[in-house]
């Protein structure tokens, strides 16, 4: 359900883009999606059909690079992927800081048509 | 000639949303509104903690918009008690978003300086990720969830200002481990305060009124 006003977001901000290029039309949109910003990707891809219709981006090929979630320990300096129920670093069984890594949702690039 | 060509964007997807979200707080903030975003999972406590909150700030002068669709209590009961309440028909949404909270605020009759309290929709995930216009963040949870939920929505733990973990008095029915519970808290959020409450007998939320009239002022 949420994903409808985000897509429309996608699409714009796509066609903003392509707009400024001078571009006749946008032919791939990759978006980096952190598992913790909660998007699904197939909703996105639903949605971004049906919104999509219309502007420069129809027919655009949405393509998806997943971030998994890294915790950070303060002792060793390691990023890691946190077992589940845990947030304790692997080396040294203390536990680690959230990090900014996982949380991305931003559009990172397009392939346009000019 | 037709050609392809990759353009560089790196434009976050939440930029609009935010840019609303300030324009609220900011204008709320002008008016001498504190904005709580209250968020917790279906039946938490979160409408029974904000009854308990504005019984604790008798001085304040209250506002409530309601997002929940889950609850027992309604706005039927909030608007009973004195409080000035707004519904927001969120059609089976999962979160609230700033569009909807500048659209619902038209509503609103705000005459004087306050408090404006925000339930958010019953769910643990998409409602941590959208700034609504609020000055903090309330976490409800209750124990009868289990002291897992840290590990299992860590962004909310990691986003709230404030958490309230309600329905203190089931602890000793569910096996609630208040050790593991905190430990997950702490590696999320060092500084955020945990006040344990009992929404029902109103136990706890002396502390939390304090508590909110001193961040507020
Ligand atoms: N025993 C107990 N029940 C509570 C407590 N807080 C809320 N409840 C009950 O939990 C149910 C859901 O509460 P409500 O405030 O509507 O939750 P919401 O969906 O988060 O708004 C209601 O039946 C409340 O009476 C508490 O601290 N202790
Ligand atoms: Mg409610
Ligand atoms: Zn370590
Ligand atoms: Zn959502």
């Amino acid at each position: 359900m949420h994903e409808y006003p985000i897509t429309e977001q996608i699409v714009k901000i796509a066609s903003e883009k392509a707009k400024e290029n001078n571009a006749r039309r946008v032919t791939r949109i990759t978006l980096v999606v952190g598992e913790y910003s909660g998007f699904i990707g197939e909703s996105i891809q639903m949605y971004f059909d049906i919104i999509s219709k219309g502007t420069l981006c129809e027919g655009a090929v949405l393509e998806m690079e997943n971030v998994k979630a890294k915790w950070r320990c303060p002792s060793c300096g390691i990023d890691y992927i946190r077992k589940p129920l845990s947030f304790a670093c692997p080396q040294c069984g203390q536990d680690g800081e959230p990090t900014t890594i996982g949380k991305e949702f931003y559009v990172k690039n397009l392939e346009v048509e000019t | 000639m037709m050609s392809g060509k990759e353009i560089e964007v790196v434009q976050n997807i939440f930029d609009e949303n935010d840019r609303i979200a300030s324009a609220i707080n900011e204008s709320l903030d002008k008016r001498g509104i504190f904005v709580i975003n209250i968020m917790g999972a279906p039946g938490a406590g979160k409408t029974s903690s904000i009854i308990n909150m504005v019984k604790g700030l008798p001085e304040e002068k209250i506002y409530v918009i309601e997002g929940d669709i889950e609850s027992d209590i309604d706005t039927v009961k909030l608007k009973e008690l004195g409080i000035e309440t707004i519904q927001i028909n969120t059609n089976g949404a999962c979160h609230l978003d700033a569009p909807t909270i500048e659209k619902s605020l038209l509503e609103l009759t705000i005459n004087q300086p306050g408090i404006l309290f925000i339930e958010n929709i019953g769910n643990l995930v998409c409602p941590a990720e959208f700034q609504i216009g609020e000055h903090i963040k309330m976490l409800i949870c209750s124990a009868a969830e289990g002291s897992d939920k840290p590990y299992k929505y860590p962004l909310a733990f990691e986003k709230a200002n404030v958490i309230l973990l309600t329905k203190c008095d089931l602890k000793e029915y569910v096996d609630f481990n208040d050790e593991f519970f905190l430990r997950g808290v702490r590696a999320l959020n060092k500084s955020v305060p945990v006040f344990e409450v009992n929404a029902k007998t109103g136990t706890g939320f002396e502390e939390v009124s304090q508590w909110l009239r001193n961040k507020k002022n």
